[in-house]
């Protein structure tokens, strides 16, 4: 069956690409960029950087600007995936959601007016599997966004390694937070991939931060050999 | 043991981990002991050493398994616990000359309870998720026991503990699943 895959460059929709390719044909990555930052289904840092993440797998991307007011931007992505189910012969969606019903909702409603198949491989995972499993697979995500206490700049741009992981941990138990960041808490970024043929260097950044919500800007980055 | 009931598109497929391991890790976290299997590669040996079974349910897009309802005649003879999870209840009212109607629902509703039942006992209404595109029309040999604004949520066999849920009660109310696996362990041999 071939799929596109919801993509925002997070771990979560990497990860659920990753899955599909082992299991059906993945044809195209589908990006949704919203200009609105309080997007509940679209906003993620360095959303740009997709298309580069795109060229790392080798995959085409279908990219749909959309101004994200609350429920216009779900038109937005139904035109994401007309394009894609037009330019590649999508059959079905693949999307990263893993607790969020209000967006596995509003993407399983717009496969079924489209007639698509809606997969969401990472749907109840169980958060500390996935996040061993996540770093076993040989992903390499770096934290580009946080939006929470206690987590304070020193976590822009770290990588999740096991330390971190293990930092995760602590922190989620004691602060009520996700270990994934489903809860809004963090945004990924991915820099490589098992199926990535290049991987990703970043090479200029800069942080915007105040009051435990802050961004990593990826101003300049380039692929390089693995 | 617990038989647990893959209707997805084929045995191994991208939908699993959707609607299996969720249903699997309930078991996991109940110290519940399981098995599982593809709808098509349930076995005699299966049924005769399971205290209870689970069909799980499926992408809305995918209803191949109605297309074999032979493979589902075993449960008219089961007569153990069974809970079927929205495609699996519909296949569980198929297998007892059940039909459906469209009733499309995706995303959160609220079920009210229409009848006295140990799986729903202390609670009137809840929200629960929903992503179908029909629901059934309930059996002769089967009460309504919940229902939405638009259709009925749960049905029970009026002598038998098979139950059918049209929600998905991984999602939010995994206390149903646990209330039935305490009802799979009471009628245990």
């Amino acid at each position: 069956m071939k799929l596109g895959v919801l993509f925002s460059g997070g771990k979560d929709s990497l990860f659920a690409c990753w899955q599909a390719i082992q299991k059906e044909e993945v044809a195209c990555l589908i990006t949704v960029v919203s200009q609105n930052p309080e997007s509940y289904m679209f906003h993620t840092p360095n959303i740009r950087l997709a298309a580069l993440q795109a060229e790392a797998a080798g995959f085409p991307l279908v990219e749909v600007e959309t101004a994200g007011e609350k429920e216009e931007e779900l038109l937005d992505l139904k035109r994401a995936l007309l394009a894609a189910r037009e330019r590649y012969g999508i059959e079905g969606v693949v999307t990263g959601a893993i607790l969020s019903v209000y967006q596995a909702a509003r993407v399983q409603r717009i496969c079924r007016e489209l007639g698509l198949w809606c997969f969401n491989p990472l749907w109840l995972a169980d958060q500390e599997a996935y996040m061993e499993e996540l770093i076993g697979a040989g992903f390499t995500v770096v934290i580009a966004g946080v939006f929470s206490a206690p987590f304070d700049e020193s976590w822009l741009g770290r990588e999740i390694d096991r330390r971190t992981l293990d930092e995760l941990r602590a922190i989620a138990q004691k602060y009520q937070v996700t270990l994934t960041g489903e809860g809004g808490e963090l945004e990924t970024f991915v820099v490589d991939a098992p199926f990535f043929a290049q991987k990703i260097a970043i090479e200029e950044a800069s942080k915007v931060y105040r009051n435990y919500n802050g961004v990593l800007r990826i101003e300049r980055a380039g692929l390089v050999a693995k | 043991m617990i038989l647990v009931v893959d209707l997805c598109y084929r045995d191994g497929s991208l939908s699993r981990d959707e609607f299996v391991a969720p249903v699997e890790r309930i078991l996991c976290r109940a110290e519940t002991p399981f098995l599982t299997r593809h709808y098509t590669a349930v076995g005699a040996p299966d049924l005769k050493s399971a205290d209870a079974a689970i069909l799980c349910g499926t992408a809305l897009m995918d209803t191949g398994y109605m297309e074999q309802p032979e493979l589902f005649r075993w449960l008219l003879s089961f007569e153990r616990p069974v809970l079927g999870i929205s495609s699996g209840m519909l296949a569980l009212a198929a297998a007892f000359g059940g039909g459906t109607e469209p009733c499309c629902e995706i995303g959160m509703v609220d079920v009210n309870v229409l009848a006295p039942d140990p799986l729903f006992a202390g609670q009137e209404v809840f929200p629960a998720y929903e992503v179908h595109e029909h629901a059934v029309r309930v059996p002769g040999e089967f009460v309504a026991l919940a229902a939405s604004d638009r259709c009925v949520q749960a049905i029970r066999h009026r002598s038998l503990p098979l139950y059918g849920l049209l929600f998905y009660p991984e999602v939010r109310n995994e206390w149903i699943v646990e209330r039935f696996l305490g009802l799979a362990a009471r009628q245990s041999p």
